[in-house]
């Protein structure tokens, strides 16, 4: 990828061609800007390219700046349609929803990854050459710049006055004094200070800032550090997600999890043995004014097992903060309502009795859940609905006017027949298998909506009954462990240290030139930046009157204006 | 103070800043109109940015100086022009100061960071421009920007008070979090020098065609307010250096908002559709940096690709708030 310091000047400026190049390889027309591509060798009546060089000419193009800035735009597009089509890893059911709505253009978006944007192979292909890319960038360079850091800082142009930074004056003291002088002022602004001896003068160079195209390459590396972190904690780790009802426990074995998605090295075996109750779940929302119904607070109150035989210990759960044992993290993401229901058959037996999870539709609650009951003889029964926390009317309608538990309705539509269990395919307990079943239906035929509130009992004829007892509060949990997060958290702190110092860090050259000129001794100073934004004008007349003080005899007035100068000029220095 | 108090005392606020921003608008008009038939006799001299130790900031107005030879008709405009630009620079600082109020009353007022809604957000990230700009000008001398930064201001500060506005109110749980100062003043800062950004931008695609304007019909004569900043060159540098400045703080941003992520929800990163937005324009600026780096990219083109980032930061801002779904949902909208 692209590598090279953002620069306002062309980027052969002051430097061997080398080392402003990208790529390797030297062009052969000459001195061209850097990153153009040059083009396929191939001119008019010249034979074709022949594989290698039809190879190393792709290779040229692909980890040119141009490319890269290319591929920078195509991943940003790239990266578009995910946000604005419901995506299968971030949110399930919106695809479902969405897919229903748009019945023609469904297939054809589903063909093409539209629903799965960043797993596609036509992203996935953007950021693999993106990386190839960079990292064809990258190698040639950190060579460069190996090279590069040991190296001296060069000789003087031959003419200093053309250097738009410049001063000149005469001073009495003899070449040598100053030579020595110039190369400790230097040294002590940590500037790398070489001293060339010509015929007739001596050249006192120095150079900073070579930390900035290690800044650079730090930071590009960093990124890549961050991808592969992230990708090895994916390897070597598992997601997972678990709805444990409040007052119920949950164990890390792979039966207690709602979702699992293991990477392709973690071993099943390798879960940690640690094991938790969600002792209660406490919730609360802003009851009144404006922004009434947020949510306030809710935290989970865990007594957990690190592993079996450990002592237990109770644990805060909340978003923010999460609990962590053996590198495995357990997260609070979500809640919601599981009505508490008693069900009996037409033999007035027993056929079920505890707590259903109801998954929320919404900020107020209205949970969507189906309850099913094998167990009921002779015919199987079902019940499909809705539990509205705060139930009310709106528009004809019922609906829930605050997600806290106020008023709490359950609304079902009841169903006997076979539910489908027996025959092996595996089921969600949130979607009813309609097939052998029948609703009950009232006297006109319409299917019977029965609505109870807490407490009470409704009695289906001679199908059954069912009583709505009251409802529990149940927690989401996102179940993850991710070893190794800690790379990709380097990673993050080195890309931002390297972007700081490719932005911020300008190299600089300055040249002292020294001559003798009959008795007396000329001094030249120039200065050179590679990267704009800083003065270098500044520089010259800092280092010009530090080196006039030290020559001249102490005087008070001279020497608190200079001072001036100098504060100013290290202000100015300062600049962005 | 009570709650209330200092939440009444924060809208007032709010209501002055606008206002005081707005007459500080209108006098940078005046500004630019008192300018629009001067004609400067030579090719505009490029006004140094930085001011060297030896060049010094002048504090004679942008025009004054090129203009001092022309008639008594023509330094009267300067001075008016001058005077109103002079005037627009105080009222912002003074605004500024009352914006300041509005803000940190606001924290008062909620017993936390000012950043929870889309409202808050939105005055806070204005404060940031504005600070911005003043800084910028003290610094660079860049009170060319005033008409577009005021202009900028009172529109933002318009739509928050009347569109976005929502009372003082208590934090959703998700965040609960220090996370919540470290990750959402980065991207206020952030968002705030890539506005300062965007804006130069625009001025310097503006500047830029006069000048091609101007090489094209070197005999026409070159009037209006524009002639008075600084030359293309110079203005494309103080956006490179706002956009170099904004940068690392929007990756800080970007990536401080995945380490909270992890901490939060279990996952650095979801692909949630402002996380989409943010890495878009991560993308786009990193575009930009490497534009100005290559060749037959420079100069406008990079404009525009910088332009195209501060869109889709804007777009994350309002269309994923408003239309978006997703974990982000923090809008109150």
């Amino acid at each position: 990828m692209a590598l090279r310091p953002p620069s306002d000047r062309p980027a052969d400026f002051a430097r061997p061609p080398d080392e402003a190049f990208v790529s390797s390889e030297p062009t052969e027309a000459g001195p061209s800007p850097a990153p153009m591509s040059p083009g396929p060798p191939a001119r008019p009546g010249a034979p074709a390219l022949r594989p290698p060089e039809l190879a190393r000419w792709s290779w040229r193009q692909l980890t040119s700046m141009r490319t890269a800035l290319i591929l920078l735009f195509l991943l940003a597009v790239a990266a578009i349609p995910g946000s604005l089509i419901p995506q299968e890893r971030v949110d399930p059911s919106a695809v479902t929803i969405w897919t229903d709505k748009h019945p023609a253009l469904a297939p054809l978006f589903e063909r093409v990854g539209m629903f799965n944007v960043y797993s596609s192979v036509w992203f996935s292909s953007i950021y693999v050459l993106l990386m190839v890319s960079l990292v064809g960038c990258i190698v040639p360079r950190l060579r460069v710049y190996l090279r590069a850091v040991r190296a001296r800082p060069p000789k003087a142009p031959r003419n200093l006055s053309r250097l738009s930074a410049y001063d000149t004056w005469s001073s009495d003291e003899p070449v040598a004094l100053l030579t020595q002088r110039v190369r400790e002022l230097m040294q002590a602004q940590r500037r790398r200070v070489e001293v060339y001896d010509a015929a007739d003068s001596v050249v006192v160079s120095a150079e900073k800032g070579y930390l900035r195209e290690a800044g650079n390459l730090l930071f590009h590396l960093a990124l890549l550090v961050v991808l592969v972190g992230v990708a090895v904690t994916g390897l070597y780790g598992f997601k997972g997600s678990a709805a444990v009802i409040s007052g119920q426990g949950f164990s890390d074995t792979l039966i207690q999890y709602d979702e699992f998605t293991p990477g392709a090295r973690f071993d099943v075996a390798n879960l940690a043995p640690f094991s938790f109750t969600v002792k209660d779940f406490n919730v609360s929302w802003k009851s009144s004014g404006a922004g009434q119904g947020t949510p306030l607070t809710f935290d989970a109150n865990l007594s957990v097992t690190d592993h079996p035989g450990a002592a237990p210990y109770s644990y805060d759960l909340r978003v923010n903060h999460p609990l962590e044992v053996d590198q495995t993290s357990v997260f609070l993401v979500g809640h919601g309502y599981a009505p508490v229901v008693t069900v009996r058959d037409g033999a007035g037996k027993l056929a079920y009795s505890g707590p259903v999870i109801f998954l929320p539709q919404d900020n107020s609650f209205v949970s969507y859940g189906v309850i099913k009951v094998p167990d009921a003889a002779p015919d199987q029964l079902a019940f499909e609905g809705y539990f509205f926390p705060t139930a009310s009317l709106c528009r004809g309608q019922p609906c829930s006017v605050f997600p806290d538990a106020r008023n709490p309705v359950l609304s079902l539509i009841a169903y006997q027949g076979n539910l489908g269990l027996d025959s092996g395919a595996s089921q969600s307990v949130y979607v009813l298998d309609k097939d052998n079943l029948t609703a009950l239906k009232t006297t006109d035929g319409n299917p019977r909506a029965l609505l109870l509130r807490k407490g009470q009992t409704m009695q289906l004829g001679k199908v059954g009954s069912i009583t709505f007892d009251g409802y529990q509060r149940w927690v989401k949990l996102q179940i993850n462990h991710a070893p190794g997060k800690v790379i990709p958290l380097v990673g993050v702190l080195a890309a931002i240290l390297g972007l700081l110092g490719s932005l911020f860090i300008r190299p600089r050259r300055t040249w002292v030139r020294l001559r003798s000129v009959e008795g007396r001794t000329v001094v030249e100073i120039a200065a050179l930046d590679r990267v704009s934004g800083g003065d270098p004008g500044a520089h010259v007349a800092e280092v010009a009157g530090r080196l006039r003080r030290a020559a001249t005899p102490e005087h008070p007035t001279a020497r608190r204006e200079s001072d001036a100068t100098n504060r100013a000029a290290a202000d100015d220095e300062e600049k962005l | 103070m009570t709650t209330q108090a200092l939440a009444h005392l924060s809208n007032n606020a709010i209501y002055s800043a606008t206002i005081v921003y707005a007459l500080a608008m209108l006098a940078h008009m005046a500004e630019w109109a008192m300018a629009r038939d001067l004609t400067s006799e030579t090719a505009p001299t490029p006004r140094p940015l930085v001011a060297t130790a030896a060049g010094g900031a002048t504090a004679a107005g942008p025009l004054r100086r090129e203009l001092a030879s022309s008639g008594s008709d023509d330094d009267e405009d300067v001075e008016r022009s001058d005077r109103f630009g002079r005037i627009g620079l105080g009222l912002t600082v003074l605004a500024l100061l009352i914006h300041t109020v509005a803000v940190v009353s606001r924290g008062l007022a909620a017993d936390r960071v000012p950043w929870g809604s889309m409202y808050e957000f939105s005055i806070t990230s204005t404060l940031a421009v504005a600070v911005a700009y003043v800084f910028l000008v003290r610094r660079y001398q860049v009170r060319w920007l005033g008409l577009l930064v005021t202009g900028f201001l009172v529109t933002v500060l318009g739509i928050a008070v009347l569109v976005l506005y929502r009372p003082v109110g208590p934090l959703v749980p998700a965040l609960h979090s220090y996370w919540l100062a470290i990750h959402v003043s980065a991207a206020a800062t952030a968002g705030g020098a890539f506005t300062v950004g965007a804006l130069a931008s625009v001025l310097y695609l503006l500047r830029s065609r006069l000048e091609a304007t101007a090489r094209a019909h070197p005999d026409a004569p070159r009037r209006g307010f524009l002639w008075s900043t600084p030359s293309a060159e110079a203005i494309d540098r103080l956006a490179y250096r706002v956009h170099a400045f904004a940068f690392p703080l929007w990756t800080f941003a970007v990536l401080a908002g995945a380490i909270w992520a992890q901490y939060a929800w279990g996952r650095f990163w979801g692909w949630d559709p402002k996380e989409v937005w943010a890495f878009i324009t991560w993308v786009a600026y990193a575009a930009y940096l490497h534009a100005r780096a290559t060749a037959g990219w420079q100069g406008r083109a990079a404009a525009y690709v910088a332009l195209l980032g501060y869109a889709t930061f804007l777009f994350n801002f309002v269309g994923i708030n408003l239309f978006g779904s997703g974990l982000h949902s923090y809008s109150g909208m």
